[in-house]
């Protein structure tokens, strides 16, 4: 994807988001760290633009609920900043690449400590496929097939794969 | 990102970035600490020892409370207690400990060594030095430096801007884990240390100590202070033998509200604790907004919750153990 | 077991006090008969091969602790004197600080008792204390007449001047020589290693060089004053050995003795708080441990004494400032002189053979049977020595009760291969025969 196709696509889904929750009243972005910051900012710049909402932005960093502590080096990128009580709240996780699925469920478990939320939706950039839990996207930037061993880059820029250097 | 050593059982095993590190991670644990459930599955699973030999109870809840908000198991076992009488030697105590399973021992003990004794006794499981002696007492080192990178602003810059801090620590160094360690974590960010004390209460030798100065008149350094750490007269330790009297060493060596007023503005004060109010602090002066003795404490199950999980929770999948 | 009629030492070099000759040696009943090369062995003799090896008058260590009676589960006398004759020794000074200690006729009468067919010849040091509580006088004179020659309180020092004088003035009159274990303990109180650089690091409470220097000074000017006989156990630092040759300079005869784990380690070894390098006095830093070598090279160390000091491994797994202090060295002295001293070997067997011999007041002068010369007439107490062979040290396989040996794992140059007792072959190709 390029820049361009990724502008069109947080636009896309900035929209997708809003026809779904008419109102965007309880909505709370959570934009899981670190993939994930930017494009949550970039989300709800787009709410504010085109539905004049101010949706809350949190972030999120799900270090401590991974099931691979231990197995492999694990170590959180930056404190978790939730400001809202998400009891009642619609929470639209938002990430960059959405893989095996273990980053989101270790999320879904992370937000339970803020509040038992309404609903949880998740919006990624982009769904490269090998799902090893039963979770599935809301909002897809682009479905991206991909081997296991490729690695998917996601900026501002664009979106690049490349070749996978150890694990 | 360095690689964090085994065992933590001294500030030596810790480099500038391990440090910054550690710091780093305690943000997150702050984090934690202020949620309503301050709790994270991070350790589920994982069983931690704490083995106090020496009574210490604010140290050892300190430690307990940080592995249990990591889910962790804890076990604990302390100096009155049946299982670590008399008798039964440190390396049987050791020996069971490790055949029950211990993913961490937190160690506190009177000898030095110690704890560097037992890394070498056990297998796959991370010691920690929770005050040996009169030798090392990293994880107090390590929260004075959290707290003192809180007054700076926090986060990376803050950690920058120890270097060239100066630093001052007063008092009984001669008998303290702390100062060992405080010394060593300050000097690795880049800090400028300056010891006060007595010349009896100076360790027989300072060869090879990464300080810039030393100095028996505290009146003389507090102008050019930005943080003053206290350390207290350990009298169980026979550090009184060391001073004529207490009024006599308090005269030269107490911060007391006069001497308080000759720091910088922007200056904290740091003790450890217990507090001897009155020998090494004035009341008063504890009282002072820029003393920061009670987010020492409060920071000191974060920067705790940090070393465990950096000791523990870095794995890698070729089996080799953290 | 006792002594062959006959034994023959074959293929050797003799090395002792009046030099180096190429030499095979024959031993009838316990005694040397003939020194002389190319010596028949009749069938009924016992032959030991010395080729490339140096036949010498067997080792003489002015200071075992042999822990009986009292510390058996450390050390016996059996035990202690099989170490003894695996490390080329064929005579020991038995240390008084057993339990109860040496300072009583019957105490002596019960170890010389308890050494009595043993692998080595047993020679005790009497207390000069009553119990070395350092407040009376033992009764020297008694244990004097028992054979006692060197009194010591070793484990301490005699801390009262006054009294240490008075000892020396009551020895005058019974011509024994008075060791000292010197160390201040208002000095020394609670320390645990060298006070210095590594003990601040370490945070482990130290004793300063002057701990054992005041008193070496003490009792130089005691020695002096009253003309009593002092020797010096153990000395360790560069400023007691500076001490000793001014003294000896100034017509004080002193002597004194070094052990080898002051020239061959240093403080800093400690650092792993392993309390197998916990020993009193100190390992030293580098500065004295040259000291201490270049007192064995000019003379100012007259001998080098093992300080050999057993403890159960239990003691030695307690935290550093707790465990006893103490090494074994029985069966490694010998090897770390030839492989750490920069002096021939003959130098190295008169400072653990027929010097420390005269001290002990065992040697044929003194009427006894240890160091001397190997020569025809003199009693068979030999050792006999590979100086080029290599071998590593293994705690498990010496023969101490212990374990406590601070070379685990290096590999030393020079070793015994046979030791003669009174004529006996007790070691035979490095293998005690019982």
């Amino acid at each position: 994807m390029s820049a361009d196709d990724v502008r069109r696509a947080v636009t896309r889904m900035a929209h997708e988001i809003a026809e779904r929750n008419r109102g965007l009243h309880d909505v709370v972005l959570v934009g899981l760290q670190t993939g994930g910051v930017g494009i949550a900012r970039r989300l709800a710049e787009t709410l504010a633009e085109v539905e004049g909402a101010d949706v809350p932005v949190g972030t999120l960093d799900v270090a401590f609920y991974r099931d691979d502590i231990g197995l492999r080096p694990v170590l959180p990128e930056a404190a978790t900043d939730i400001t809202a009580d998400l009891t009642g709240a619609t929470v639209v996780l938002v990430d960059d690449v959405l893989f095996t699925g273990r980053t989101i469920r270790a999320a879904l478990n992370a937000l339970g400590e803020y509040g038992r939320a309404q609903v949880v939706e998740l919006a990624v950039m982009v769904d490269r496929g090998h799902r090893e839990l039963p979770i599935r996207p809301d909002y897809v930037g682009k479905n991206l097939p991909t081997s296991r061993d490729e690695m998917v880059d996601v900026s501002d820029d664009g979106v690049s794969l490349g070749e996978l250097v150890n694990r | 990102m360095s690689h964090f050593p085994a065992h933590l059982l001294s500030m030596d095993d810790l480099d500038a970035d391990a440090i910054g590190e550690v710091l780093r991670v305690a943000d997150s644990f702050a984090e934690v600490g202020r949620r309503a459930n301050p709790k994270v599955p991070a350790l589920r699973g994982r069983t931690v020892a704490t083995l106090f030999f020496e009574d210490s109870t604010r140290t050892r809840m300190s430690f307990e409370t940080a592995a249990k908000r990591m889910s962790a198991d804890v076990l604990s076992f302390s100096a009155g207690s049946s299982s670590v009488k008399k008798g039964e030697s440190l390396r049987d105590t050791i020996e069971t400990i490790q055949a029950i399973g211990m993913d961490a021992v937190i160690i506190r003990h009177s000898s030095s060594g110690v704890p560097a004794r037992v890394a070498e006794w056990v297998d796959h499981c991370a010691v920690v030095n929770a005050g040996d002696g009169w030798h090392q007492h990293p994880t107090q080192a390590l929260l004075d430096l959290y707290t003192v990178r809180q007054s700076l602003g926090g986060g990376q810059e803050g950690t920058d801007r120890f270097d060239g801090l100066r630093v001052t620590i007063v008092g009984d160094i001669r008998h303290s884990r702390v100062a060992r360690s405080q010394i060593t974590a300050y000097a690795a960010l880049g800090a400028e240390v300056t010891l006060v004390a007595p010349a009896t209460l100076l360790p027989p030798s300072l060869d090879g100590w990464p300080i810039a100065a030393v100095s028996h008149d505290l009146d003389a350094v507090l102008g050019a202070t930005d943080v003053i750490s206290l350390l207290r007269l350990q009298a169980e330790r026979g550090s009184g033998a060391y001073v004529p009297t207490m009024r006599e060493y308090s005269a030269g060596y107490a911060l007391t509200a006069r001497r308080a007023l000759q720091l910088p503005p922007e200056a904290i004060i740091l003790h450890p604790g217990p507090m001897v109010r009155g020998v090494e602090i004035a009341s008063e002066v504890a009282e002072l907004p820029s003393a920061r003795i009670t987010d020492q404490v409060g920071n000191g199950v974060a920067v705790r919750m940090a070393v465990l999980f950096l000791l523990l929770g870095q794995g890698s999948l070729d089996g080799a153990a953290a | 077991m006792s002594a062959p009629h006959e034994l023959v030492i074959r293929g050797g070099t003799v090395v002792d006090a009046s030099g180096e000759r190429r030499a095979d040696v024959r031993v009838v009943d316990g005694e040397v008969v003939e020194v002389a090369e190319g010596l028949e062995a009749p069938g009924s003799a016992t032959v030991l091969d010395a080729g490339g090896c140096v036949v010498a008058p067997g080792l003489v260590d002015l200071h075992t602790h042999l822990r009986e009676p009292g510390r058996e589960e450390a050390e016996t006398v059996e035990s202690g004197t099989r170490a003894a004759a695996l490390g080329g020794f064929t005579a020991v000074v038995a240390m008084p600080n057993t339990d109860p200690p040496l300072d009583s006729a019957e105490s002596v009468r019960n170890v010389y008792a308890l050494a009595q067919g043993a692998m080595a010849q047993v020679a005790v040091a009497g207390a000069i204390t009553v119990g070395r509580a350092g407040e009376r006088l033992a009764p020297m004179a008694e244990l004097a007449a028992l054979g006692v020659h060197l009194f010591t309180d070793d484990g301490d020092g005699v801390q009262s001047a006054g009294l240490m004088r008075r000892a020396l003035q009551y020895a005058t009159g019974l011509g024994v020589v008075l060791g000292q274990h010197c160390e201040d303990r208002s000095l020394a109180a609670g320390g645990t290693m060298h006070e210095g650089a590594w003990s601040s690091r370490l945070g482990l409470p130290g004793m300063p060089s002057e701990a054992e220097e005041v008193m070496v000074a003490r009792d130089i000017a005691l020695a002096r004053a009253t003309g009593g006989r002092v020797h010096f156990l153990h000395l360790s630092t560069a400023g007691s050995i500076d001490l000793v040759r001014r003294a000896r300079a100034g017509g004080v005869p002193v002597t004194a003795e070094v052990a080898p784990h002051h020239f061959t380690l240093t403080d800093g070894y400690a650092s792993g708080y392993d309390p197998v390098f916990k020993v009193n006095p100190p390992l030293r830093p580098q500065d004295d441990v040259d000291a201490v070598k270049a007192a064995l090279v000019d003379g100012t160390a007259d001998a080098i004494a093992t300080d050999h000091a057993p403890h159960a491994p239990e003691l030695k797994d307690l935290p550093f400032d707790q465990a006893p202090p103490g090494m074994l060295g029985l069966q490694t002295a010998l090897a770390l002189a030839v492989t750490e001293l920069d002096l021939p070997l003959a130098r190295i067997l008169a400072l653990l053979s027929w010097q420390p011999a005269v001290i002990a007041g065992l040697d044929p002068a003194g009427g006894g049977t240890q160091g001397g010369t190997v020569a025809t007439g003199s009693v068979a107490n030999l050792c006999v020595v590979d100086p080029t062979a290599t071998w590593t040290v293994d705690p498990t396989a010496l023969a101490s009760r212990s374990r406590n040996t601070p070379y685990a794992g290096r590999t030393l140059t020079g070793r015994v291969r046979h030791t003669v007792l009174a004529g006996e072959p007790v070691v035979i190709d490095a293998e005690a025969q019982r």
